[in-house]
């Protein structure tokens, strides 16, 4: 029950999330001891595995670089009244786009990554509309569309990845996108002799261009903002902050609730397509036959609970998930412990992190699901 | 009557110095409130005076932050409604909380089934238990009908039915005639005599003085989260009751000009239209409403009132018929297009259709001139000119608290409707379509809604005015159309109409065509 | 707030850096995605190393892969770890082991499943005469065929599966002329619904045993099989458990020996950097599995060893390509 002594502070945001994180640590802790492991020195791995070398520095920022655009994603629709599960589908649309327009088109440098990524970026919205088309043509609940999208996504790629002239010889891949649409900094420079001269000189910037650090955080860092301005500063947004909030009353006052569930997702799917295309662009050069979900995708509904759905908080979301992603990669080489207790512990943190948004969120998202109105005083 | 000089009479209940803030909001500031047993006791007050907080504290649904609680002269925590039960303290929610497709009976015993022998459920014992309940009180309700079946009256008797059954001696009944048709009003009046004459005491949240005047013996009146008072009905006006819930003198009397009827500016012609199991909810309904004055839609609820409004504001497709606004056919146009006509309207569900609750009171002021200079240009929107816009809307309706940032969710029912009141009309409609415009407002609320709506009618536009409050209908209309059964039966001028003739339109009476 | 001010600082206290030990050989491995209970390759090398653990004392060690991407930064936690020679199992490893190696002159580097034209003198390739194996069930498979039609499911068309489906050919060729050859790449190694759905296709057309080279793809065909009561003939590993009563034998890649080889080599001070080391028939790198027993005769058997000892000595030069098939064809 609530007390006006307590200090304002154990109420705020920023302490619900520490104190999240805390717990969700301590039940890690107790999952690794009752696995015979030394929680101590789990976390230490991690906390080395994170900031001991400015490469796993950069390897933390890309790889939360795609979860920060699923999270955009998932936390757009979700601004707009809609769960986007398919994010995943959607990430993998943008890869394929963006990996042959990246190896079969031929155009300068910049202009050709922008041309690669925008095609990937077209390719998910429309998959993301579609999904949006159909709840507001047909009425089929955007969760279950988006679900079949994702497989339909994912066979679609393993068809066109393998076709005859897109395959790259000996391999499950697509050919590797041309240097002209690679967004990773100085990537030709770096392998040269002149580069590995100056590197040699510099050894904080060598282990930062071991790995393939690439303009790609840039992007996630822009799309963040362009959503928090879009919903909030335009016209459009508000017409989609409207729908998300009480569609009843948003097509009372004119606005064409059926429309704006098509944009909505079709830019949540852009915003996910943005992420695979870039991932592609930047590092991977390649979009490859799945065996299975990658799960960048599904990542982002975590990235975007803990980032309590708003765009900006998708940002440390994203950068806290990437980092327990890479971080928790190495405790299974450093422990020796099966991927099923890493994956324990890293879900339970996730989980106690995003526990207070995901309560919530489930709850509104159910209530307005069954357009029920909200309570008011009496 | 509970004899006044017997103060040797235990309370049924006692509240002490009840403080209860959220926040730093103060609902409720050290309220002393006594009930005697066996009387009728009516809370009143404006819309969120505190009266609901201070009952569902005595409901257990949250704990005061200070104060005490005395249930027949013992001193009680009630931590949850669990606990108030327990103690014969029974209430019934403004929403009724029952299963639709469950028996009256099921319902009724809901949460209680395993007190059967060996954990059994004893279903006849069941029945038969509700239904002498139901003949000892009165409540006429079927104990075998499906709660999809019946009337929302019925329903609410049904909700009596839970408490009593749970042995309840003491009764909170929050709003009970907001959903009530005059006839029904006046058999719950009867159920309540019953009641207390079987001993029961009973608590009325509401904001009807005449209602109080017929059923309660006592009043205690809250404003702003302080107790006023407490006085007998039987020695005090509505006048004197009403002045106490407000804090300053009320004029019932709504000023109008003469009538001054101009051309139609809306004309329904045989619309035909189903509801939403695909039933006929309007059959070959046509009305005009001319400039310059009110025409009010005079009906028991559900006869078609909610399919017709969704079919003027474009929100429902007929079947066959036509909708003309200022000599323009209608019937196909979007919501969006009308409102470009000069449609405007007060939705009948505020919370559903008139308010985005989770927006701020100013990006609720705009929502329909969103896209418009100076709020928006190009699609980018002009904050600084949207809560302009607001601080002026607020200051001219008196919306409160004035605080354009606040979340309409946050503000009263009245202040809600204020809101939407200030939205529709500083549009400078041709028509405003006004759906139970004082649903749930007191009546300083009313009393300003009202004089809103007039103002409209004599400024020469046409009003619709669709309510369910008869009083209202008569206070305020020109023209009297009365809908039962999804078709106008009759079209009665103001000076031909008065409530008893009403009341038999309404109930399915024969159709009385005066023009 | 004092509680968890205490719990916070008990965890500051317990995170003490424990420093790992060195001195003794370390040889770790990165999987692919299919991580190291995939029931095929991935598994098999790790069981090669924790035999290279428990019988050389060697330091071992794997990674997970989770998604493709993730090969580049696993090479680069178990470099940073000081693991003297690092694997990468499959051939999907290729171009991240590559690169590592190039950037990484002083680090070993071996990737199972692949050979490069030019390898750098810190890698070494491996590869199997999946041939070898392939001949061998071949030759079981003409042997056993009642119906005079066999049949090969490839995953993906290039050159390690074409090693499998010539050595099947050849083995099939070699051990009765008149058995017709049922081929068809499913473009997958993981699309069990189409593996199925050829195997099924197969069977219709009256092949009776039909042989995978396909992954994941392969599940399909053993389900077929299965279903049908035909012969499926396994790959990799020995696949008999998956379905006892219709997996004929399997084409056995032991990945796990050579593993352990070169782990073995590497304590002895070899390391054969710069080259493609091939493991087949001869030095136990591939073979058919022991489980063939249940169901191949006896005296078919032996027969097989025959022909193993054939192939060992060179007298049967067993083709791995279109071109060296026809030559063989042609003797």
């Amino acid at each position: 029950m609530s007390s006006e002594k307590r200090s304002a502070f154990t109420s705020s945001p920023l302490f619900r999330t520490l104190f999240s994180v805390f717990t969700g640590l301590l039940v890690g802790a107790i999952v690794l001891l009752a696995s015979g492991y030394s929680p101590a020195k789990a976390y230490q791995v991690i906390f080395d595995g994170i900031f001991s070398k400015p490469s796993y520095v950069s390897y933390t920022i890309i790889y939360a670089t795609p979860l920060i655009m699923t999270g955009l994603s998932v936390a757009f629709a979700f601004k707009t009244g809609l769960f986007n599960i398919g994010a995943e589908g959607q990430f993998i649309m943008g890869a394929l786009g963006a990996a042959l327009a990246g190896a079969f088109i031929s155009l300068p440098p910049v202009i050709h990554a922008l041309v690669a990524a925008a095609t990937g970026i077209a390719l998910a919205a429309a998959w993301g509309g579609l999904a949006g088309y159909l709840k507001a043509r047909f009425g089929v609940n955007e969760v279950i569309a988006t679900i079949m999208l994702n497989w339909t996504a994912l066979y679609l790629n393993n068809y066109i990845v393998t076709l005859p002239g897109i395959k790259r010889p000996a391999a499950t891949a697509t050919a590797f996108i041309l240097d002209t649409a690679r967004i990773e900094f100085l990537p030709l420079w770096k392998a040269s002799e002149a580069g590995k001269l100056w590197r040699a000189g510099h050894p904080v910037w060598n282990d930062i261009l071991r790995t393939p650090f690439n303009a790609g955080i840039l992007a996630a860092l822009l799309l963040a903002f362009v959503c928090w301005w879009l919903l909030n500063r335009t016209t459009l947004g508000y017409e989609l902050r409207a729908v998300g909030h009480n569609s009843d009353c948003a097509e009372h006052v004119g606005i064409d609730v059926k429309s704006r569930m098509i944009y909505s997702m079709a830019i949540a799917g852009g915003l996910a397509g943005a992420a695979g295309a870039l991932h592609v662009l930047g590092w991977t050069r390649q979009a490859a036959e799945l065996a299975a979900m990658e799960g960048l995708g599904f990542d982002g509904i975590a990235v975007a609970l803990i980032g309590n759905a708003s765009p900006v908080g998708c940002v440390p979301a994203g950068l806290l998930f990437g980092a327990l992603k890479y971080g928790g990669s190495k405790l299974q080489f450093a422990l020796r412990a099966p991927i099923e207790v890493v994956n324990i512990v890293i879900g339970s943190i996730v989980f106690f992190v995003a526990m207070p948004a995901l309560t919530r969120i489930v709850s509104r998202w159910a209530r307005r699901t069954a357009r029920g109105g909200g309570p008011h005083a009496g | 009557m509970p004899d006044r000089i017997g103060g040797a009479d235990v309370l049924a209940v006692e509240m002490l110095g009840i403080t209860k803030r959220f926040g730093d909001f103060t609902a409720n500031d050290r309220i002393d409130l006594d009930v005697r047993r066996g009387e009728v006791h009516a809370l009143l007050g404006e819309n969120g005076a505190g009266k609901s907080t201070l009952m569902n504290q005595l409901y257990g649904l949250y704990p005061p932050t200070s104060g005490d609680i005395f249930i027949n002269g013992e001193r009680v925590r009630l931590a949850s409604p669990k606990m108030a039960i327990e103690r014969g303290i029974g209430m019934v929610h403004q929403h009724f909380m029952l299963v639709q497709p469950f028996t009256v009976t099921e319902n009724i015993i809901l949460g209680l089934e395993s007190t059967g022998a060996f954990g059994i459920l004893d279903e006849a014992r069941a029945y038969r238990e509700v239904e002498s309940l139901s003949d000892r009180y009165g409540l006429l309700v079927d104990s075998r009908a499906r709660i999809q079946d019946i009337s929302v009256a019925m329903q609410q008797r049904v909700e009596i039915l839970k408490c009593l059954y749970r042995g309840a001696d003491i009764l909170i009944l929050d709003e009970p005639t907001a959903v009530l048709t005059p006839q029904e009003i006046e058999y719950l009046g009867e159920i309540i005599r019953n009641l207390t004459s079987e001993g029961k005491t009973v608590i009325i949240i509401t904001h009807k003085l005449h209602e109080i005047k017929s059923m309660a013996d006592r009043c205690s009146v809250i404003r702003r989260g302080v107790k006023i008072g407490t006085v007998d009905v039987a020695s005090h006006t509505e006048g004197e009751l009403a002045e106490m819930m407000v804090g300053r003198e009320v004029t019932f009397a709504v000023e109008k000009r003469p009538l001054q009827a101009g051309d139609p500016v809306l004309s329904v012609k045989d619309v035909c239209c189903v509801n939403n199991r695909g039933l006929p909810a309007l059959k070959d309904l046509s009305f005009d409403v001319r400039r310059g004055e009110i025409l009010a839609i005079a009906g028991v609820d559900g006869n078609g009132q909610s399919e017709l409004i969704e079919v003027l504001t474009g929100l429902r497709a007929v079947e066959s018929g036509s909708v003309t606004m200022l000599g323009s056919d209608i019937t196909g146009f979007a919501p969006g297009a009308r409102i470009e006509m000069g449609l405007a309207a007060i939705p009948e569900d505020r919370q559903k259709r008139g308010l985005v609750g989770p927006f701020t009171v100013a990006e609720n002021l705009v929502l329909e001139e969103r896209a418009r200079p100076p709020f928006s240009t190009r699609g980018i929107l002009d904050l600084g000119a949207i809560e302009r816009h607001a601080r002026s809307l607020i200051e001219h309706f008196d919306i409160r608290p004035p605080r354009e940032k606040y979340l309409a969710s946050s503000l009263s029912g009245g202040n809600q409707q204020k809101v939407i009141l200030a939205r529709e009309i500083t549009r400078d409609p041709e028509l405003l379509i006004a759906s139970q415009p004082t649903r749930g407002l007191d009546v300083g609320a009313i009393e300003y809604v009202h004089k809103r709506l007039v103002q409209v009618r004599d400024d020469g536009k046409a009003v619709l005015l669709i309510s369910l409050d008869l009083d209202e209908t008569l206070d305020l209309a020109d023209r009297i159309a009365v809908i039962y059964g999804g078709r106008i039966v009759a079209v009665l001028d103001r000076e031909d109409a008065d409530e008893r003739k009403l009341g038999l339109l309404m109930a399915g009476g024969e159709a009385v065509h005066v023009q | 707030m004092k509680n968890l001010r205490a719990l916070l600082s008990l965890l500051v206290v317990l995170v003490i850096a424990i420093p790992a030990s060195a001195g003794e050989l370390s040889v770790g491995m990165i999987t692919d995605v299919g991580g190291v209970n995939d029931q095929s390759f991935n598994q098999s090398a790790w069981e090669g190393l924790q035999r290279a653990e428990k019988e050389l004392g060697v330091k071992v060690s794997y990674i997970e892969s989770r998604q493709d991407a993730d090969y580049g930064p696993n090479l680069e936690t178990m470099l940073d770890a000081g693991t003297d020679l690092i694997w990468g199992i499959g051939f999907k490893m290729a171009d991240a082991a590559l690169e590592a190696a190039n950037n990484n002159p002083d680090q070993k580097y071996a990737v199972i499943d692949f050979a490069w034209d030019d390898t750098p003198k810190n890698l070494i390739g491996v590869v199997f005469k999946a041939e070898e194996a392939s001949f061998l069930v071949g030759y079981i498979a003409a042997k056993m065929t009642t119906t005079g039609k066999v049949g090969f499911i490839g995953g993906m068309s290039f050159p390690v599966i074409w090693g499998f489906e010539y050595g099947f050919r050849a083995g099939v060729l070699y051990g009765n002329k008149d058995v017709e050859i049922l081929s068809q790449y499913a473009e997958s190694f993981t699309d069990a619904a189409k593996g199925k759905s050829i195997a099924n296709s197969m069977y219709q057309q009256g092949a009776d045993i039909v042989f995978h080279a396909a992954g994941g793809v392969g599940d399909g065909l053993i389900e077929a099989a299965k279903e049908q009561g035909k012969w499926a003939i396994g790959v990799d590993r020995d696949q008999n458990y998956l379905a006892p009563d219709n997996v004929l034998t399997s084409a056995m890649k032991r990945v796990d020996n050579a593993m352990f080889n070169i782990s073995k080599e590497l304590t002895e001070g070899v390391w054969k950097g710069g080259q493609t080391v091939s493991y087949g028939l001869a030095e136990g790198g591939v073979d058919i599995a022991p489980t063939s027993s249940m169901h191949v005769p006896a005296d078919l058997l032996t027969e097989v060893e025959a022909v193993k000892a054939r192939i060992i000595s060179g007298e049967i030069v067993v083709p791995y390509s279109k071109e060296t098939f026809a030559e063989f064809e042609a003797k």
